[in-house]
């Protein structure tokens, strides 16, 4: 970081120099990840072959070793780690024994419906948090201020698979206003604006139910960011230079309070992918959090495996992008700087 | 990790959620917390007296609906079990699951961040990014996963939240630890000659503990919230009654008997709410948080 007068846009390839290096910085968490990853599929009782041979409902002992011997099963544990890694390395997750594919297929298939649910819900979460927190900070101590800090602290302890239900109980099964859940209607024929109006429609209740739940996170942080903020020395100098006061609060006191919410909001898209596989369970949508969830009733390791690691790589990409974001919002922030930090 | 640019922008927002942290609600809310708090506890630790026999065996004709039979106050479910016995039963399950899994979370977070903080150099920076990668693995993804490796049992429960959950109380620990260390009653201890490792925790540690405290009610409530979705997910020991395995088992019957559902939820979303409240009023007494 490096203080500076005026911003001057990154260069090109500065720019290029900054993204490499941070990738780089997450490879030690990506390679302690896989490292525990491996440690729990040694934990676990039985191996792959124990659980496809309880998949297909067959197999003698001859044909288990010979399996085992083929995936690399029956050496000891550092031939197995070594197996593990190299085939980690070209992102060969291994295969699903529930789906009978590759995990990685099977993963990059439900991912697209996780994301566009998480994105939204952050998204949703984050501004609302904003706004409401920004509502609070304004009338702090006041009535409004009571009621926003009350409501986010008693959506913070509802359970988000309980909030889903109460949702579908509402608005699903006693007013019929959305459906009550999956990502699209099966035998809907719609125009390409109509599918992605139902796609929505579908989203609807899970993306609120989600954004709710981690609401009060973003409520709290901006309310406290913008009181700190407003005790700043540059508000009061502002104030003394004659700014109006509906500028100070938006430029000086509410800006700057933007900026420790988007860096929740990175620390904060691991617990979102978490908090999705309740919710994709309650809303039956098709994504990672619904798939993990039939991994572990399928006791289908390798893929519970494939799903630890995608979503590990999910929240590092998440990070990457927000500090992107943070980078061009806060004008102290140069990424040339931080290319040669 | 002040050397690394991209570890700044975090440790602010960190700093501005826990060292200045503003207080959630006003003076009341803690003394409330802690009074719900301390009934459940009780109800909890009287249920076998409260509702005896097993929560889990049929008493009454299946689905009689709530406010209708003064012996059945909240109703029955599918199988004629007591809806309220169940509640009562639950409240054990939750608190003390909920607590030890916090416990034990605060526990390693405590071990990791002392031992990063006070040794300083090669173990601190390994520490941290074990920390970091733990912090980067979706929490309820992690739990989710070891519960279905180690089996489900309360225990188990126990452990995977408490080895999901313990890195913002790792990251708390080794800040202060870091404070602590050059301080001269440590410098002290070392040349009395004591041990390095008994100076880090009988010296460093405990002065390091009361921040701690203000983090008590979020890692406890987060607790019954993940043991909550993981029952609901089938995932504890069947054989104990819990608050989300009753939220599950109504949903079958959403349509028909939505109280089945809507009754354990409330007890949930109460209990979570009495114990943020009320580590917010004890961090809030111990002069941890800012105005309010």
């Amino acid at each position: 970081m490096s203080v500076r007068p005026e911003a001057a846009p990154p260069s090109r390839p500065a720019w290029w120099r900054w993204l490499g290096r941070r990738v780089l910085q997450a490879v030690p968490v990506l390679i302690i990840v896989a490292l525990g990853v491996f440690a729990l599929l040694e934990l676990a009782e039985g191996d792959a072959v124990d659980a496809y041979l309880a998949g297909i409902g067959a197999g003698d002992a001859t044909f288990a070793a010979e399996l085992r011997e083929r995936y690399g099963l029956d050496d000891t544990l550092g031939a197995r780690f070594v197996t593990y890694a190299t085939r980690l390395a070209v992102l060969d997750l291994g295969h699903s024994v529930a789906f009978s594919r590759d995990v990685l297929s099977v993963i990059t298939e439900r991912l697209p419906n996780t994301l566009l649910m998480m994105v939204s819900a952050i998204l949703l979460s984050s501004s609302l948090g904003v706004i409401l927190g920004g509502v609070a900070a304004m009338r702090r101590g006041g009535l409004v201020d009571g009621a926003i800090s009350v409501t986010a602290l008693v959506l913070n302890a509802m359970p988000g698979f309980w909030l889903g239900l109460l949702g579908i109980i509402l608005f699903a099964v006693k007013l019929r206003w959305l459906p009550i859940g999956g990502m699209s209607t099966l035998d809907g024929d719609f125009s390409a604006t109509g599918r992605i109006l139902d796609v929505a429609r579908h989203l609807v209740l899970p993306v609120t139910t989600l954004a709710l739940t981690y609401l009060a996170l973003y409520v709290r942080l901006m309310r406290g960011a913008m009181i700190d903020a407003a005790s700043s020395g540059w508000v009061t100098a502002a104030r003394a230079r004659g700014v109006p006061a509906r500028r100070v609060t938006l430029r000086h006191i509410a800006y700057p309070a933007l900026l420790p919410v988007v860096t929740m909001i990175g620390l904060q898209s691991g617990t979102l992918l978490g908090g999705s596989v309740v919710i994709e369970t309650v809303f039956s949508i098709p994504g990672l959090g619904s798939l993990a969830f039939e991994a572990v009733t399928q006791r289908d390791l390798p893929l519970l495996a494939g799903i630890l690691l995608a979503g590990t790589a999910l929240v590092v990409v998440m990070n990457i992008v927000v500090d992107l974001v943070y980078g061009l919002l806060d004008p102290r922030v140069s990424l040339d700087a931080k290319a040669r930090a | 990790m002040q050397r690394r640019g991209h570890e700044a922008p975090a440790a602010r927002a960190r700093r501005v959620m826990i060292a200045r942290r503003l207080r959630l609600t006003g003076p009341g809310g803690g003394a409330l917390g802690a009074t719900v708090l301390l009934c459940l506890v009780v109800v909890g630790a009287l249920a076998p007296w409260l509702a005896p026999g097993d929560p889990l065996d049929m008493v009454a004709r299946p689905l009689t609906a709530p406010f209708t039979d003064p012996r059945f106050p909240l109703g029955t479910d599918q199988l004629g079990r007591n809806v309220l016995a169940g509640l009562i039963h639950g409240a054990r399950v939750s608190i003390t699951v909920g607590g030890a899994a916090a416990a034990a979370a605060i526990g390693v977070g405590m071990v990791i961040g002392t031992c990063a903080g006070f040794a300083g150099g090669r173990l601190d920076e390994a520490l941290m990014r074990v920390t970091e990668a733990f912090q980067t693995v979706p929490t309820f993804l992690l739990a989710l996963a070891l519960v279905s490796v180690l089996g489900a049992s309360a225990a188990n429960v126990v452990i995977a939240i408490g080895l999901s959950s313990w890195p913002p109380t790792a990251r708390l620990v080794r800040a202060e630890v870091l404070r602590l260390r050059g301080a001269d009653y440590v410098d002290a201890a070392r040349v009395a000659g004591r041990a390095p490792l008994a100076i880090a925790f009988f010296e460093v540690l405990p002065g390091a503990l009361q921040p701690v405290v203000a983090l008590i009610g979020i890692t406890v409530g987060e607790a019954i919230l993940v043991e909550s979705a993981l029952a609901f997910l089938g995932l504890s020991d069947p054989n104990l009654i819990s608050w989300g395995g009753m939220v599950a088992n109504g949903r079958a019957l959403l349509r028909s008997a939505a109280y089945l559902v809507i009754f354990p939820g409330i007890a949930i979303a109460i209990a979570v709410l009495a114990v943020t409240l009320a580590g917010d009023g004890l961090a809030a007494r111990l002069g941890l948080t800012g105005v309010r």
